[in-house]
């Protein structure tokens, strides 16, 4: 047998093995070549979002990007899907607040097929009437059993508290209201008005040259134009939340509560942004959830799972706990993550803990990064954020150079028991009390 | 597909092992599996295989608690478990050169927990929780609600959680009776893929797990379910606004002749399914049957099914979300009919081929993964064997217009299946 395997370092993507090319129209290409596989990802974006939503037509953007793929001027909805089902491929898009993503895969022979529907719906849709009302039916479906989630309903109301008055407060996915509002004109304006090549990404890894690759986008998109493009609109800014916040939604017949409590969060390219990463893996994700698991799921089994998230991005990020617990323990379980938030600002993680998340952050780069689609994501992540594309090979250093203090003072930047955002969705009553 | 070379053995106390070179990247992902599962409960004991798989992260005497949970993630590694209704298992995917540590610690928690009386205790809670988390899902309480009248004398009968009312009642001994019984290294497999020389890894499994003392094997006795004589119907109530029907059909063990055909069945009826646990994704069901008769037509906003890789027969069901402005016999009848044209009518060759066309596009995809490559090293045998995921795809494309039609023919009978419609709060009973 033939052994002969890469080192780390190699096996993560660099300047030497990814491509970067920007063709004149502005859409910038990404690929990374993996020829030990005979299929292709294709993954990005064009820079059109919620951002552009009104609070009036709030799931704009989604309801967009998800009837793209209902008809274009070349197909219709059953010869779209018919192309793409019998390769075996895949196509989606979806809208997040500043781009709508577009993700997909296919064996390396359908990647022409798989270029063409991208360019096709994203350049041509044609929004059918009868399309538009099915998806509508569906959207309104999907927000009724939004509505019963209790985790989604407790992130939801979580972020219409920290984002008060922010564009970011409202859900991609708008409000039955708003989706009952839109009307298929605004679909195509929307489209005709914020789509563009300026400032699209897509990144493609799998068994193909990249040269190959290029030539093909620029087949597909390279002679694409909107001259009217618009910037996206200049976010607003936030205001912290001063003291304890606390709001109950009450979802009858229910077992459990979802509790979701937090603050604001540094953006991805602030300068504390790693040291406050890995003190949110030592906070409530290392091992079993971090200290925050250890507290409420390890050491006082009040729930299945306990955990923090740093969700950070080119605006304002947050930085949360999430609990799913037993409604008798909801105010146990906020007054333990209050007590180790109080910790986790006034006393330096220690050296162990610190070194530990280190290790983690730098041994599992590898491990998302095995498949193809690990690999397109990241090569996103250094468009996204201009990082370099050295960035992974220089990941290590970077990690390494977080210090105690530097966590610390991540930590104390954004977070304080006394001054979060504290949303409880289940059998509750409105007033905090249990149901 | 091409042949794949990996690496058997079985060591004299008993352990099977599966080997798997693959060097496109620095990992080891390493996997061990239990023949253990819900289906190995006894009333009054439900979710004692799934609560033992949490008590296998309360720790031994070599790796206490506080060792255990950061051992795996202190290497940069991942790891999980998981219990089925045929089996637990255990992973960790690490950089290669950390394997020793899963290796070491897999060897020691197969027969060294302790299951502190307190740690007990504190996991019932976490695992109620667990369950309790699962009953706010609609799906879930009506997807249980189908289990338990699908099954009155096998014991798939239960949710792997278990009841709750023996969660609340199960007392240690029950949980260490249960482990020492059934992880044994005779009862088990140890499957590994990755950046790896085959030879010298067993080399080590043999070192690591060779001393490891066998036992008596556990039987593993599950009574057949007696074939239905009639349609069950049944309802489930519950909060939200929107209704639910499910169909499950029995259907074929994971090893017999007729699952390849019903797979294809599937694939064509309610779109196809993708084998892969991790990292392979699915394909949308756009152009399936079911979704051109429910959704296309308007009676439905999704539809969805699947077939289970099961030891023992277990049910095909299709899931059906009701459009709010249609009535649960519309959907169903619209289902009937497509169902009644599958046993009236040949498929086409070409809809097969297609079918295969996916099944090989989705292997591929999963093949990309090494983790979810070590995952099939272990997780066939819990049913068949390893030929069954390298010979899947070749056996998907022998199918015959013929075979689709005798399997609808043979077990898509209205006697064969249940129909539970989950009703919500305050709205009318449709059917």
């Amino acid at each position: 047998m033939i052994h002969a395997a890469k080192t780390t370092l190699n096996a993560l993507p660099g300047a030497d093995d990814i491509s970067r090319v920007e063709l004149p129209n502005g859409i910038v290409i990404l690929t990374r070549s993996n020829f030990n596989s005979p299929s292709i990802v294709i993954t990005g974006y064009v820079a059109a979002g919620g951002l552009f939503d009104s609070d009036e037509k709030a799931g704009l953007a989604d309801f967009t990007a998800l009837s793209l793929m209902r008809g274009t001027a070349k197909r219709n909805f059953q010869q779209i899907y018919d192309a793409l089902e019998s390769a075996g491929a895949s196509l989606g898009w979806s809208a997040g607040n500043h781009t709508t993503s577009f993700s997909g895969r296919a064996l390396v022979e359908d990647l022409p097929l798989l270029l063409d529907l991208l360019s096709e719906s994203v350049t041509g849709p044609v929004f059918p009437a009868d399309q538009v009302e099915r998806l509508r039916a569906q959207l309104l479906t999907g927000l009724a059993i939004r509505a019963q989630d209790t985790g989604e309903m407790a992130a939801l109301t979580f972020d219409e508290m920290i984002y008060a008055g922010h564009p970011y407060r409202r859900p991609e996915d708008g409000y039955p209201e708003t989706i009952a509002a839109i009307q298929r004109d605004d679909l195509v304006a929307f489209h005709k008005r914020c789509f563009g090549p300026r400032g699209m990404v897509i990144s493609i890894v799998g068994g193909i040259e990249a040269q190959k690759a290029v030539d093909m986008v620029t087949e597909a998109l390279g002679s694409w134009q909107n001259p009217d493009q618009p910037a996206v609109p200049e976010l607003p800014p936030t205001t912290p939340i001063t003291c304890l916040q606390r709001r109950n939604i009450p979802i009858a017949g229910k077992t459990q509560a979802d509790i979701i409590m937090g603050a604001l969060g540094p953006t991805r390219l602030a300068p504390e942004y790693v040291a406050a990463s890995l003190g949110n893996n030592i906070l409530g994700q290392f091992g079993l959830m971090g200290r925050i698991g250890d507290v409420v799921r390890e050491r006082s089994g009040l729930a299945y799972y306990a955990y923090t998230s740093l969700n950070a991005g080119i605006g304002p990020g947050s930085w949360e706990v999430a609990a799913g617990v037993n409604p008798v323990n909801i105010e146990k379980t906020i007054e333990l993550v209050r007590s180790e938030i109080g910790r986790f600002i006034s006393e330096p993680v220690s050296a162990e803990e610190l070194d530990d998340s280190q290790s983690n952050y730098i041994g599992r780069l590898p491990i998302s990064m095995e498949s193809n689609q690990g690999v397109a994501a990241s090569l996103l992540n250094l468009e996204r954020y201009k990082l370099g594309l050295d960035y992974y090979r220089q990941y290590e250093t970077m990690i390494r150079r977080v210090t105690p203090q530097m966590v610390m003072e991540a930590a104390q930047a954004y977070l304080h028991p006394d001054r979060l955002a504290v949303a409880v969705a289940g059998p509750v009553n409105g007033d905090g009390a249990e149901a | 597909m091409k042949p794949e070379t990996i690496l058997k053995a079985h060591l004299s106390n008993g352990l099977t092992i599966h080997l798997k070179e693959i060097h496109t990247a620095p990992l080891i992902s390493h996997w061990v599996w239990y023949r253990v599962g819900s289906r190995d409960e006894r009333p009054g004991r439900t979710g004692v295989s799934h609560w033992v798989e949490h008590m296998q992260f309360k720790g031994t005497p070599k790796y206490p608690p506080e060792v255990l949970d950061k051992a795996i993630s202190r290497e940069g590694g991942v790891w999980n478990a998981f219990t089925y209704l045929d089996w637990t298992t255990y992973y960790e995917t690490l950089p290669a050169a950390k394997i020793d540590l899963a290796l070491d610690l897999e060897a020691d928690r197969m027969v060294n927990s302790i299951y502190d009386p307190e740690e007990v205790a504190s996991e019932r809670n976490v695992v109620i929780s667990e369950r309790e988390g699962s009953e706010n899902e609609p799906l879930f309480r009506l997807g249980e609600a189908m289990q338990n009248s699908a099954f009155r004398v096998h014991t798939y009968h239960h949710e792997v959680v278990g009841e709750k009312a023996d969660l609340q009642t199960m007392q240690r001994d029950d949980l260490y009776d249960h482990y020492r019984t059934y992880y044994l290294p005779n009862n088990a497999i140890v499957a590994a893929a990755g950046d790896f020389d085959a030879q010298e890894m067993l080399a080590k499994m043999e070192k690591i797990y060779g001393g490891l003392p066998c036992g008596a094997t556990p039987p593993r006795p599950a009574q057949p379910e007696p074939p239905a004589q009639a349609e069950t119907r049944l309802e489930v109530h519950g909060p939200g606004e929107t209704t639910y029907i499910q169909v499950a059909y029995h259907a074929p063990a994971a090893n017999e002749a007729d699952f390849a055909a019903f797979t294809v069945l599937d694939s064509l009826l309610s779109g196809p399914s993708s084998l892969n646990m991790f990292g392979g994704g699915g394909i949308s069901n756009k152009t399936s049957r079911l979704y051109r008769a429910l959704v296309e037509k308007e009676l439905a906003v999704g539809v969805g099914g699947g077939l289970q890789a099961t030891l023992d027969p277990y049910l095909y069901d299709l899931t059906i979300t009701l459009r709010p402005d249609r009535q649960v016999a519309e959907a169903q009848q619209a289902l009937d009919d497509e169902i009644k044209r599958m046993q009236d009518h040949m498929v086409s060759a070409d809809e097969i081929h297609r079918a295969a066309k996916q099944a090989r596009a989705m292997f591929i995809y999963g093949s990309e993964n090494i983790t979810n490559q070590a995952f099939w090293l272990g997780y066939a045998d819990m049913f068949a064997d390893y030929t069954w995921f390298t010979g899947y795809v070749d056996r998907l494309a022998a199918i015959t217009p013929a075979d689709v039609l005798r399997v609808a023919q043979t077990w898509l009978r209205p006697e064969n299946r249940l129909v539970g419609v989950y009703v919500p709060d305050g709205e009318e009973e449709t059917a």
